[in-house]
């Protein structure tokens, strides 16, 4: 990829992640007391599109040896589950 | 030992040998650091899931307009902080220090943020000790707290030394600030599951 494109690839990154945390805020905001399921999975998903640009552009984890893209990406798909399903249990 | 001879690993010739960003010593730091951040989210919910009337009234109190602010002030240093290494990787000196001076600016304004919130929840009688949520709260938003410092001084230090020790052009010689890149990305990720724990979902 070259340099101009990267450049542009990074910047829309920037850009989705900050209206991923618009509409985190959003759904916070639009509702009170327990949240539904959808919310919940809608949160932490959010959360998880923001974590995978982070590990694999950010931090270059595309193009790295493949044992710490896997212990990077490995941690958010064991740790926002987890935290998913206590979430769901609490309903 | 002999099977590596027989198994020559050649990649395709179209595909980049895997390259690590920064230094091998900063991921087995980040590596250890997701761990521990992992281990306390998870206690964070498994608590939340024991006392739910307790962290409802807690996280209640929590201002999530400034969760979500410290949140762009994150991933917009993040940002910067990648478009800091670009630019020195094209030899960009002045540009790539600005845009490392950037992020280290705004990890100053999450600091002060954060510390605005801090002095209003103890103003409010929450402290360390008031109850589980209170506990967790501080222990887990101070320890990313104190991580957002040190990546402060670690970006901070990396665009005040680059034009000095030439940390710019091709190679070997963006190193230090892929490293410092890399330290401030772990700390973005790690707020970036922090946010909707204890901000979103109450």
């Amino acid at each position: 990829m070259n340099d101009d494109k990267l450049r542009r690839r990074i910047d829309r990154l920037w850009w989705a992640m900050l209206a991923a945390t618009a509409l985190s805020w959003w759904i916070g905001e639009a509702r009170a007391g327990a949240a539904p399921a959808w919310a919940i999975f809608a949160v932490f998903g959010l959360a998880f599109g923001k974590g995978l640009a982070i590990a694999l552009e950010f931090m270059e984890l595309r193009g790295a040896p493949a044992v710490w893209r896997r212990f990077v990406l490995g941690w958010l798909m064991v740790v926002l589950p987890i935290i998913v399903a206590t979430h769901l249990a609490m309903r | 030992m002999t099977s590596s001879a027989a198994l020559p690993l050649q990649r395709p010739a179209a595909l980049p040998e895997p390259r690590l960003a920064g230094d091998l010593a900063i991921w087995f730091i980040v590596g250890i650091e997701m761990l521990t951040f992992g281990l306390m989210f998870i206690v964070f919910s498994v608590a939340r899931l024991r006392e739910p009337a307790l962290f409802q009234a807690g996280q209640a109190t929590l201002d999530l307009h400034l969760g979500a602010a410290n949140t762009a002030l994150l991933l917009t240093g993040s940002w910067a902080a990648v478009r800091g290494v670009l630019a020195l990787r094209r030899d960009r000196m002045q540009a790539g220090v600005r845009w490392l001076w950037g992020a280290a600016a705004l990890g100053v304004c999450f600091l002060v943020a954060k510390s605005l919130e801090y002095r209003a929840k103890m103003a409010a009688g929450h402290d360390l000790d008031s109850d589980t949520f209170w506990t967790l709260y501080y222990l887990l938003t101070g320890f990313h707290f104190l991580h957002v410092a040190a990546a402060v001084l670690f970006l901070a230090g990396v665009a005040w030394l680059a034009p000095r020790r030439g940390w710019a052009g091709g190679g070997d010689r963006t190193h230090v600030p892929e490293t410092a890149a890399v330290f401030w990305h772990m700390v973005d990720l790690l707020w970036v599951v922090l946010f909707p724990l204890v901000y979103v979902l109450r």
